[in-house]
């Protein structure tokens, strides 16, 4: 399309950042054009407008292909009714991969938000912030292939009396114990699983976190401390109530990650020694053994499984109307 | 020199070549683009990586010298959702490495693939290749898929230094082997290695090993109905094979390093305590392209003089010689004058000799002379593809994956638990029955 | 700055008092984070040794004993990953793809976000928890249909067609985001700027997008790291020939089909994620106190 590499630079680096806030000037002047209260109707939806045209193409249009399609045969052809939904709710692996996405969605939330708290406000208070947190985010920047070989090197195992060569059993050995196969043993494969994606993630909650606790204005700590408030009552009376929503954000985030947690377990194990989750089992019915029917019933029941979170985001969002 | 006498020298050179031996890849390139300068390009979707992403543009270079035609190949180790995905949306690559033909199947099904009997030169590849691959590549009468790399499979793997200074021999039959294995484990080492870890596809080693078992004590016919979904996976013949490989596998004194080991370990890295001092066990079983890992781990080790194999022993003496084979399917999605030369280049003598010349390759066209492959190991197991009086081709390959999967899963299981042996059987009956009424 | 104009001034001598006080004070502090980082850094630090060690060891050896006599370092994997055919033009292609894959969906996540957070229009509720809703969407179950588009529409396999797509997949959390951040800011303000007569544009521009700053930052690392870490979407949309493909796909044919020839995957690890940390860097100033200082009345 863009035979001039010099051309595709420009347009890269200027074209399209100067396109999108010429899309916000033309509305404007636009609607400046015409009656104030058909405007003011009409300002919201082409303010969203972008978002919601690409959302629908590329996510509201596909989801509900989706759901239609879980309800015929592999290849699309016939009409099934419930017989996947049936299919995956009887299948052991499918109930293995319930039972794991709700210990990822509670470790996982669980672990992140507590880690990516703690480091926000560790971190706060020393002047080299910018190189520690660089640290606790790098994992972020680590593709899963790498991730995946980093692993590797970390719960590596070989027979008890040989040379490790895994981080974590030369430890355990170092200290007398007995080699552990990290991801084979039951339960302890599933928390080694989580605790690579905890890993991973605790660089986003900690981002986050990060930036609403640097958005707490200054004059509401200062006025806490004249008050004669220690470090500890202004942290649990008044930082982390202001931190209140962004970390109900975080936390959600994280709780819909859980569900749709893939990369790990795929490259890792793949599901086997009773690690299967959902998206991972998805994955294989879709592309594996190409059975589009089941492989769409589980991103459907992935979809219904988020509507309390939904609910619950519902609220908040009328509380702070209401602010 | 004078001029015409290069000239002359040259042609007589060339005479002498094309009568005794294969033509240049260059020459070959432009007959099977018609003896035109095409241009243009073809897209080609593959599985290869590293030194064979590397070997496959090798094998294509005089191609494109010859014909002006691109060759723009995508290497990814997703090629199942890569091609599938690419299929579905109507974007399919011109060329593609299929995963197997359980997926070859499905796409000439649904009529996705170009009937290669129309685009090959039909009398020259029968010639040159052994009816098992047309037979392989082939869906209701359509070419669907040709090979243009092989591996042998079932080898056993020992360190040659080793077994020459213990003196011992080469076994002849299953009950050689053992006995060897019981004279090893009664000296308190272990005889064998396996490593079943490989990413996504763990447990696919211990496949092999179930298949070279069914096919040498149940025979073909039943190796045949086994992958096809027509024997049960309770059936006597079945099951006798896993309790066989269960007196390796199942006994911790046969198997290096116990369970934890057998699953953690990378096949890639499986055969590392063969080099060992001393070593941490003296057999492993795998394909014939397990000597890229050896050499990898240990970069000093030399065919023949270090590592050597021997085929996967007859059951009984006097048993027909049997042979595993696998091997890199490729078809066609679009019907284009590129991709058709590009495909014709493929399966050419010429084309396939400069893959076996680099190395970790196995050429399925006869035409291609054992003495250009770069080791007598790669020779040796080239030779014994041949030679063997059954071949058949790797029997989860041939199952729908669904199947195929669930007898990976089936076999880790059974690695952790061989007293679960029943369940494990009777589970993967259920698959059975699910996943060829699919098909 | 604010906070020190407060308190009254101390004499130069107890300043330096309280100084050595807090140290010793703040000690343990210093302690705690060092070994939290230490702990996190572990797998990476594996990662890094293991970089420079010859390849045939890294399979054999844990990763520590490079630093036991012979000290076996070596630039091998290195050398072979950067001589990897094609990996300084996928370089250049990852940009071409991640920049605008991170510049559009922020700003059309930013103009929506302050619509939904600031103005008023029926279904906004509905139609801002779908946006959340689509959080959870597999992408694998997006491909099909959407590249079914693309195939009628021309875009497949043009730059175009993964900027869309990735500024797609990256909207719901970047609306989600931005639209809570947008929330927290004092509503007086902007209610004080519409009196002045300010356009939604200019309260867009001049107040919400310099006082969200940190947020922006935030989510643009987020959006940039996803797209250059990206894998499955551009071999899908853009596919693979070396006229546009990404470093992701240059990295992923450094093994071959069986994983052989891992190991070189520790030293292409850091190589791609050198611009990533850059950038991070890069932003990280923007992640400062005091943005809203003065705009609330205590």
């Amino acid at each position: 399309m863009f035979e001039n590499r010099l051309l595709l630079a420009l347009i890269v680096v200027i074209g399209v950042p100067a396109a999108t806030v010429a899309y916000a000037w033309l509305v404007e002047a636009v609607l400046g054009r015409i009656r104030p209260t058909v405007a003011r109707g009409l300002r919201p939806w082409l303010w969203t407008g972008p978002v919601l045209l690409l959302l629908l193409v590329y996510l509201i249009y596909p989801t509900i292909n989706t759901f239609i399609i879980s309800f015929f045969n592999a290849n699309s052809t016939e009409w099934v009714g419930l017989a996947n939904y049936e299919f995956i709710f009887t299948n052991n692996a499918v109930l293995i991969a319930l039972r794991n996405n709700l210990l990822w969605l509670v470790f996982l939330t669980l672990f992140t938000v507590v880690f990516g708290l703690l480091f926000a406000i560790l971190f706060d208070r020393v002047r080299y912030e910018s190189v520690v947190k660089s640290l606790i985010f790098l994992p972020m920047a680590i593709s899963f292939v790498a991730a995946g070989v980093i692993w590797r090197i970390m719960y590596d195992y070989q027979p008890p009396g040989q040379d490790q060569t895994g981080t974590l059993n030369a430890l355990v050995t170092a200290f007398g114990g007995n080699p552990v196969a990290w991801l084979i043993e039951r339960p302890e494969n599933n928390f080694a699983l989580i605790a690579v994606a905890v890993w991973i993630w605790t660089g986003f909650a900690l981002v986050v976190l990060s930036a609403a606790l640097k958005g707490i204005p200054v004059e509401i700590i200062e006025a806490a401390k004249v008050d004669g408030a220690n470090e500890l009552q202004i942290l649990l009376r008044v930082t982390l109530p202001m931190m209140g929503s962004t970390i109900a954000v975080v936390a959600t985030t994280m709780v819909i990650y859980a569900l749709k947690a893939f990369d790990v377990v795929y490259v890792m194990t793949n599901g086997n020694f009773g690690t299967e989750v959902m998206a991972n089992r998805m994955y294989k019915e879709m592309f594996n053994f190409t059975h589009f029917g089941r492989a769409s019933a589980i991103a459907t029941v992935l979809l219904l499984a988020i509507v309390p979170i939904m609910i619950i985001n519902i609220r908040r969002f009328r509380q702070q109307e209401q602010m | 020199m004078k001029r015409w006498l290069v000239l002359l020298l040259a042609s007589l050179f060339a005479v002498a070549f094309a009568q005794g031996e294969l033509r240049t890849p260059q020459e070959a390139a432009l007959e099977a683009a018609g003896g035109e300068e095409l241009g243009g390009s073809v897209s080609v979707l593959g599985v290869w990586g590293g030194n064979e992403q590397e070997s496959f543009l090798e094998m294509v270079r005089p191609f494109e010298e010859a014909t002006g035609i691109d060759v723009e190949y995508t290497g990814t180790r997703d090629l199942n959702a890569v091609l599938f995905t690419r299929v579905q949306g109507g974007n399919p690559p011109d060329l593609a490495g299929l995963p197997g033909p359980g997926q070859m199947a499905q796409f000439a099904q649904s009529g996705d693939l170009v009937d290669l009997n129309e685009v090959l030169d039909m009398e020259a590849f029968g010639n040159q290749y052994a009816d098992t691959w047309s037979d392989l590549g082939t869906v209701d009468d359509t070419l669907a898929g040709i090979f243009i790399k092989a591996s042998v499979k079932g080898l056993i793997w020992y360190n040659a230094n080793v077994w020459e200074e213990r003196g011992w021999e080469i076994p002849q039959t299953w009950d050689e082997m053992m006995a060897l294995s019981e004279e090893i484990a009664a000296g308190g080492e272990t005889p064998w290695c396996e490593a079943m870890e490989s990413g996504a596809a763990s447990g696919w080693p211990g496949t092999d090993w179930l298949e070279d078992i069914v096919l040498r004590q149940s025979g073909a016919d039943a190796y045949d109905a086994w992958y096809q979904g027509e024997l049960a996976w309770t059936s006597d013949e079945v099951r006798q094979a896993w309790e066989t490989w269960g007196e390796i596998v199942g006994d911790p004194n046969m198997v290096y390093g116990g369970v934890p080991t057998i699953l953690t370990t990378n096949f890639g890295q499986g055969g590392n305590p063969l080099f060992t001092d001393p070593p941490g066990c003296y057999m492993f079983h795998q394909a014939s392209f397990m000597t890229d890992f050896f050499v990898e781990s240990y970069p000093d080790l030399q065919p023949v003089e270090d590592f050597n194999f021997f085929p996967f022993p007859a059951m009984n003496e006097g048993d027909p010689t049997s042979v595993e084979i696998a091997g890199d399917l490729f078809g066609m999605f679009n019907d284009t004058p590129q991709a058709r030369a590009l495909v014709n280049y493929l399966v050419t003598p010429e084309a396939q000799a400069i893959w076996v010349e680099r190395g970790g390759a196995i050429s399925p066209n006869q035409d291609v002379p054992l003495e250009l492959y770069p080791d007598p190991i790669a020779a040796q197991s080239a030779d014994l593809l041949t030679s063997a009086e059954v071949v058949r081709f790797d029997a989860s390959d041939l199952m729908p994956e669904a199947m195929n999967n669930a007898f990976w899963q089936g076999i880790l299981e059974f690695i952790q638990n061989p007293e679960g042996l029943d369940d494990i059987l009777s589970n993967l009956d259920r698959v059975q029955q699910d996943a060829y009424s699919d098909q | 700055m604010k906070s020190r104009a407060l308190s009254p001034a101390p004499s130069e001598r107890e300043r330096r008092g309280n100084r050595l006080l807090q140290g010793l004070r703040r000690f343990p502090l210093h302690i705690i984070i060092v070994a939290l980082v230490l702990i996190w850094s572990t797998p990476t630090v594996g990662l890094l040794v293991s970089s420079f060690r010859p390849a045939h060891l890294v399979t054999t050896t844990g990763w520590w004993t490079a630093f036991i006599p012979p000290w076996n370092f070596s630039l091998e994997l290195y050398e072979q990953a950067l001589s990897a055919a094609g990996m300084g033009q996928s370089f250049i292609n990852s940009l071409f793809i991640t920049i605008p894959a991170t510049v559009i969906p922020l700003m059309i996540a930013a103009f929506a976000a302050y619509a939904f957070a600031w103005m008023r229009f029926p279904g906004r509720e509905i139609l801002f928890v779908a946006v959340i809703g689509l959080l959870v969407v597999p992408l694998q179950t997006t491909l099909i249909p959407v590249l079914r588009i693309y195939n009628n529409l021309g875009l497949t396999g043009t730059f175009v067609g993964i900027w869309l797509a990735h500024s797609a997949y990256g909207l719901p959390l970047a609306v989600y985001l931005l639209r809570n951040f947008f929330s927290t800011l004092p509503r007086d303000m902007f209610e004080s700027a519409a009196l002045d007569g300010a356009s939604p544009f200019t309260a867009f521009f001049s107040l919400a997008l310099p006082l969200s700053v940190p947020a922006i930052a935030s989510l643009a690392i987020f959006q940039f790291m996803w797209v250059w870490n990206d894998l499955l979407i551009a071999l899908i949309y853009l596919g693979g020939e070396p006229s546009v493909a990404p470093m992701t796909v240059t990295i992923g044919n450094l093994t071959n089909s069986l994983g052989g020839g891992w190991q070189v995957l520790t030293a292409a690890a850091f190589i791609s994620m050198l611009l990533p940390l850059v950038v991070f860097f890069t932003l990280q100033r923007y992640f400062v106190r005091g943005l809203l200082a003065g705009s609330v009345k205590g």
